[in-house]
């Protein structure tokens, strides 16, 4: 059953759940974080309404920095600003930020130490008719190699804009990940949130858990479907949110794994260095247990519609199901 | 307009700014050498004349701010810094070390008071745009510049040709460029590897104010600081043409002087010559 003690939304598996893009808590959120913080600036490479930062420009078009098709520039402007004590936030598709600029956002924020906030919205093979190019699945390893670094990649849209807004507060530079297509939202305005903590979004009903599910970004539905479709067809499991790919919420993982013995991770990137093989870097480490990983297996994207993908590269309720049971027979 | 007597101390200190890039770069073993050498007069200018800084108050918010966008000719920055009072003269014997503060390329987690870490080219005009743009956000646009140091070869780089564009379309008159106009880069000249020319017609179709001067002549240079401070409604580039290697003969206009450090034997003439420079320096000044 969804965790009663984070208040999520109780239509989430009925017809009339709300859906929302992830990008559009963000925009909420920056629009939030400027009215509270006058240092707040937004940067953005042509693409101000696609990324959400439209609320922000019309509001404060005196904090807004239009920097045109050119991502590198975008960070290190950034970095800049930052240098004189303004928190900037930049967006573009994750593709071209960090896709095309890693190097800037590297060398002129992480190993620079400037507080920049670097936004890929549009991550993810759920960007569909674009096809491959637009379809960034490198991005969480990307950044999470980074020392210096946090990444964080919110499941829904009204946790995006908390994130949004906790992150203009934290110490460090972060790599905040965003999602184009509207899904489900999952939590509400009373769900508590804490950026440094991962959240047990399914419990058994009684019982419990014989396999842990960990899950971030627009995936998080998808895995919520599976746990509740495996707990009527007998297998109990935990549904870990992990907002928060780095730093990893050690704690929460390792009780999992203590209790689980098997690990199921989800997320719409590569599962070479993404949010799994982090989970498994920890785990390997600290207390060695089956693992399966759903995500794209060392493939690009096509073109097709965010459904059509999730399926044909093996995210959907089934193939997460399909990975519950497999790390199930492996389970010692 | 600098004095004679003003003058004259800029021409010592950037000697002992070049006595001190050969002295740390026959002691790393490896290193830039043309580049430093080429420079020292600028940054003379700047670390003795020019710049808004105060050494001992490394975080006085009206300082200038000073980027430093090519980080391979950082022994010219650490010599003007140590001769300035940043920090002990002696310690610019660690460059490259291990544990020094005086990285091979500047690390501000290493040197807390360097405006930017820098190596990887092409960045620092950005970094610097970004500086000035959050200044005129702030009203703080009249009371301190952003300078921005940047080699010619790095012009290659697409981010700075961003960052030019950038500069040119928020009209930011409080940065003031430096393009160190040495004609070198490691696989040869600029023009051979990758044409520059014609440079200044690049910068003022960007909507840049562009002056060019010789960057071994003081009064040149302060000149063009001054006339760059004056500029409203754009940001300026100084081209400043500078021999690479500039103020030892035997490393002057070479390019394979670009990336390697001198020999003991080469360093032992090197010091010779700045020592003496055929008595023109030391002896007349002293």
């Amino acid at each position: 059953m969804l965790n009663p003690e984070l208040k999520l939304n109780p239509k989430l598996f009925s017809e009339d759940c709300e859906q929302e893009p992830i990008r559009k808590g963000f925009g909420q959120g920056l629009l939030k974080a400027g009215e509270e913080d006058k240092n707040v600036v937004a940067l953005c490479a042509d693409l101000t309404e696609s990324t959400q930062m439209h609320l922000f420009k019309e509001k404060f078009p005196e904090r807004f920095v239009e920097i045109g098709v050119a991502e590198q520039n975008l960070v290190t402007v950034a970095s800049g600003m930052a240098a004189m004590g303004k928190i900037p936030f930049c967006s573009s598709y994750a593709m071209f930020s960090p896709g095309r600029n890693w190097e800037q956002i590297r060398t002129t924020i992480a190993y620079n130490d400037r507080k920049v906030i670097v936004v890929g919205s549009h991550a993810g093979i759920s960007v569909g008719p674009d096809g491959g190019t637009h379809q960034a699945l490198e991005d969480i390893g990307l950044m999470r190699m980074i020392p210096n670094m946090d990444v964080v990649s919110p499941c829904d849209a009204i946790e995006a804009k908390k994130v949004t807004l906790q992150l203009t507060k934290s110490k460090r530079p972060a790599y905040l990940r965003l999602a184009r297509e509207k899904t489900p939202v999952i939590t509400t305005e009373e769900t508590p949130f804490n950026l440094e903590k991962a959240q047990m979004f399914w419990i058994p009903d009684v019982g419990i858990a014989s396999v842990g599910i960990i899950v971030t970004g627009g995936l998080t539905y998808n895995a919520l479907l599976a746990a509740k479709e495996l707990e009527s067809e007998g297998i109990k499991t935990k549904v870990l949110n992990l907002t928060t790919i780095k730093p990893l919420d050690k704690e929460a993982i390792l009780s999992l794994a203590k209790e689980t013995k098997c690990i199921v991770t989800v997320e719409e990137h590569q599962t070479a260095g993404g949010m799994g093989s982090a989970v498994s870097e920890f785990l390997a480490q600290n207390f060695p247990i089956p693992m399966e990983f759903v995500g794209v297996k060392d493939l690009f994207g096509q073109s097709g519609t965010p459904n059509q993908l999730i399926k044909h590269y093996g995210m959907d309720k089934n193939a997460i199901k399909d990975a519950v049971k497999n790390v199930l027979k492996r389970k010692v | 307009m600098l004095t004679q007597e003003k003058t004259l101390e800029l021409e010592m200190k950037a000697n002992d700014i070049r006595e001190s890039i050969i002295t740390m770069l026959v002691e790393a073993g490896s290193g830039h050498t043309a580049g430093p050498l080429g420079m020292s007069d600028i940054f003379a200018y700047f670390y003795f004349h020019g710049l808004k800084h105060d050494p001992k108050n490394i975080t006085w918010d009206e300082r200038d701010r000073l980027v430093l966008s090519n980080g391979h000719i950082c022994p010219v920055l650490y010599a003007a810094m140590a001769h300035s009072g940043y920090f002990p003269v002696e310690e610019l014997r660690t460059l490259r070390k291990f544990g020094s503060r005086l990285q091979g390329h500047p690390h501000r987690e290493f040197m807390p008071w360097l405006e930017n870490s820098s190596g990887p080219l092409g960045s620092g005009i950005s970094q610097a745009s970004g500086m000035a743009l959050a200044d005129r956000i702030d009203g703080k646009d009249k009371i301190r510049f952003i300078y921005c140091f940047t080699g010619d070869g790095e012009l290659n780089e697409g981010n700075n040709w961003e960052a030019i564009m950038f500069a040119g379309k928020n009209k930011l008159r409080n940065l003031i460029t430096i393009v160190d106009r040495n004609n070198i880069q490691i696989d040869g000249t600029t023009e051979d590897v990758m044409p520059l020319e014609l440079l200044r017609d690049k910068w003022e179709s960007f909507n840049w104010h562009v002056i060019e001067i010789s960057g071994h002549d003081f009064s040149a240079i302060d000149q063009a600081v001054n006339e760059a401070q004056a500029v409203e409604e754009k940001p300026t580039v100084i081209i400043a043409h500078t021999i690479p290697g500039k103020g030892v003969k035997e490393f002057e206009r070479d390019y394979k002087w670009h990336g390697k450090p001198p020999s003991k034997e080469e360093a032992d003439m090197a010091l010779k010559e700045l020592r003496t420079l055929g008595g023109k320096i030391k002896s007349e000044h002293q």
